[in-house]
């Protein structure tokens, strides 16, 4: 029980910096913000491994595998085509001082 | 946890490691300077744990996840390639792999321990599979309306809500039985297979000017799923992985639907698209005036300043290429030249900025909403390019008005104002705009792309 509520706390922290950190993006990054969410959220793969590995069942070996298919192709995509979008972003002004 | 915790404690340490780097992966996104070191931030995060987790002791079979990671990045490496105007679909389909992800494991994870799954566990479970499956179906409804596989007119019917509503109560009592006894393994395909199909019936609905707003509550659903999962699994990294995501897409939505002066409820129960005839009847017959390219070339070059306001028409039309040589052969005879942005600009929250800076167009030009609006009373020229309805007076002064309230960018304000468009017909919405028939607004008739084009070539003949 008392695990359970740490993990409680951990889900509030973390939603309370997430709105902090995330309020302060620039709208101009809106969408590069979204595809690297959806690349950090694939850490749903970190799960899929271990159901698939400990092969407790030929059920939740298959559907573990499914799902790391599922998460990997997030992770690798959501990554190249945010740093694809990001390299695009350029400023008209010399660099900083 | 086990006695010879030393192993298993340097798992966890990685992870905490790992939960620190997507915070800063996040941090650092704010500003475009450090933005990038926000990706490799994030990278460094997912592989510290998942080599932490293949140290994992249990994992005997790593046959199985080899081949799944190989097939995996098979088919990522393509999804991170696609054209910018696709990424609003390739996000909505991420999300449908997310959610497929979170649904897969939560049923294996309920099969494998049935009957003995603890109230608590069971109901983090259910929510877990019933957002995952919910978000699964969504997202790919949304990918298929986006990518124009679906059609993208809103599909209604009477009592549409009270169906929709009633598939999700029944999910949620479902839920409470398995809660209350876990046992009832017959129940569990029936938890998976209504939200599968409330999904579906959730976005039917859901025309396309709204997918902004759908995209960013799909991505808040996936990533609760996740933090669900994380539950589930006693996953701390998980939990804050989600968590992040989960408020991000909820961040998102919320300044989604503000900007279109919406609730949340209203956009998945409202219908939007659903078209507005009545308004429309007591239309009488105004004029327009209309212009061509030598007569606008002539008005734009001679300006101080210009902004150019790009909707999603410029986009279908790939002009974003032309409309930067337009930004420069203007900015070559020092003319002052911005962007105004709207926040619903494009298909998804920012997929404007992502097409503008696509085509090379500085980013410090591009003004949100809310910081170029003061500017348009000093502006000579707005030039609207397949922009429409955030651009409607209307929305301001017309209480009848189904837009009525929503922000919108003030280009009437400008001391004249152009707009490209085909012909007079309605935009997106089918809501007429009277910015189009104001003395000082000129119609330029025609296809974005080549009427841009037109214009760069008198603006280079003109300075000659």
């Amino acid at each position: 029980m008392t695990d359970l509520i740490a993990s409680l706390y951990i889900f509030m922290l973390a939603a309370f910096v997430g709105f902090e950190v995330i309020r302060r993006v620039s709208p101009l990054l809106h969408t590069p913000l979204m595809s690297l969410t959806n690349a950090l959220d694939a850490i749903a793969v970190v799960g899929a491994i271990i159901l698939a590995g400990e092969h407790k069942s030929g059920l939740a070996a298959v559907l573990g595998g499914i799902a790391i298919v599922a998460s990997t192709s997030n992770l690798v995509g959501g990554f190249i085509i945010t740093d694809r979008m990001l390299k695009m972003f350029k400023t008209s002004k010399p660099k900083k001082p | 946890m086990s006695q010879l915790a030393t192993p298993d404690r340097i798992i966890q340490i990685i992870y905490l490691i790992s939960a620190a780097l997507f915070i800063l992966s996040l941090k650092w996104l704010s500003a475009p300077a450090t933005a990038r070191h926000g990706v490799w931030a994030g990278e460094l995060g997912m592989l510290l744990a998942i080599c932490a987790t293949l140290l994992h002791k249990g994992i005997v079979d790593y046959t199985t996840i080899a081949i799944a990671l190989v097939l995996g990045t098979i088919i990522g490496v393509p999804l991170g390639r696609v054209a910018m105007t696709a990424v609003p679909q390739r996000t909505a389909l991420s999300h449908a792999f997310g959610a497929l992800c979170v649904t897969l494991v939560g049923t294996a994870e309920y099969y494998l321990r049935a009957p003995h799954v603890p109230g608590f566990m069971m109901a983090v479970l259910s929510m877990e599979v019933i957002l995952g499956g919910l978000t699964f179906t969504g997202s790919l409804m949304a990918a298929g309306k986006l990518q124009e596989v679906l059609p993208q007119r809103p599909i209604t019917y009477k009592g549409q809500n009270l169906v929709n509503l009633s598939l999700l109560g029944i999910a949620v009592a479902l839920a409470v039985m398995l809660v209350l006894d876990p046992g009832h393994t017959r129940l569990f395909p029936l938890i998976i297979g209504i939200p599968l199909v409330f999904g579906v019936m959730m976005i039917m609905p859901i025309g396309g000017a709204d997918m902004p707003t759908v995209i960013s509550l799909l991505n808040s659903y996936a990533g609760l799923s996740a933090a669900a999962m994380g539950f589930v699994l006693d996953s701390k990294l998980l939990i804050v992985a989600g968590a992040l995501d989960g408020s991000s897409g909820f961040i998102l939505s919320v300044i989604m639907s503000k900007a279109m002066n919406r609730s949340f409820t209203n956009v998945l129960f409202g219908a939007f698209g659903q078209v507005q005839t009545s308004a429309a009847g007591a239309v009488e017959a105004r004029t327009a005036h209309s212009a061509t390219a030598e007569e606008a070339a002539a008005i734009l070059g001679a300006a101080n300043s210009v902004v150019i306001v790009p909707g999603y028409g410029m986009a279908v039309a790939q002009a974003q290429h032309k409309v930067r040589e337009f930004y420069d052969a203007l900015m070559k005879r020092g003319v002052d030249v911005k962007f105004a942005i709207h926040p619903v600009a494009g298909r998804m929250p920012g997929h404007m900025n992502v097409l503008l800076a696509e085509a090379d167009i500085p980013y410090d030009k591009l003004l949100d909403m809310d910081a170029i609006n003061a500017d348009f009373p000093q502006t000579d020229v707005a030039l609207v390019i397949g922009a429409n309805d955030v651009t409607n007076p209307a929305a301001r002064t017309d209480p009848g008005s189904p837009i009525y309230g929503m922000p919108i960018l003030d280009v009437d304000k400008a001391r004249t104002v152009m707009v490209i468009k085909r012909g007079m017909s309605p935009g997106f919405a089918g809501i007429d705009n009277p910015l189009y028939y104001l003395d000082k607004t000129l119609m330029l008739f025609g296809d974005a792309k080549a009427f841009v084009g037109d214009l760069v070539r008198e603006l280079a003949g003109g300075s000659h």
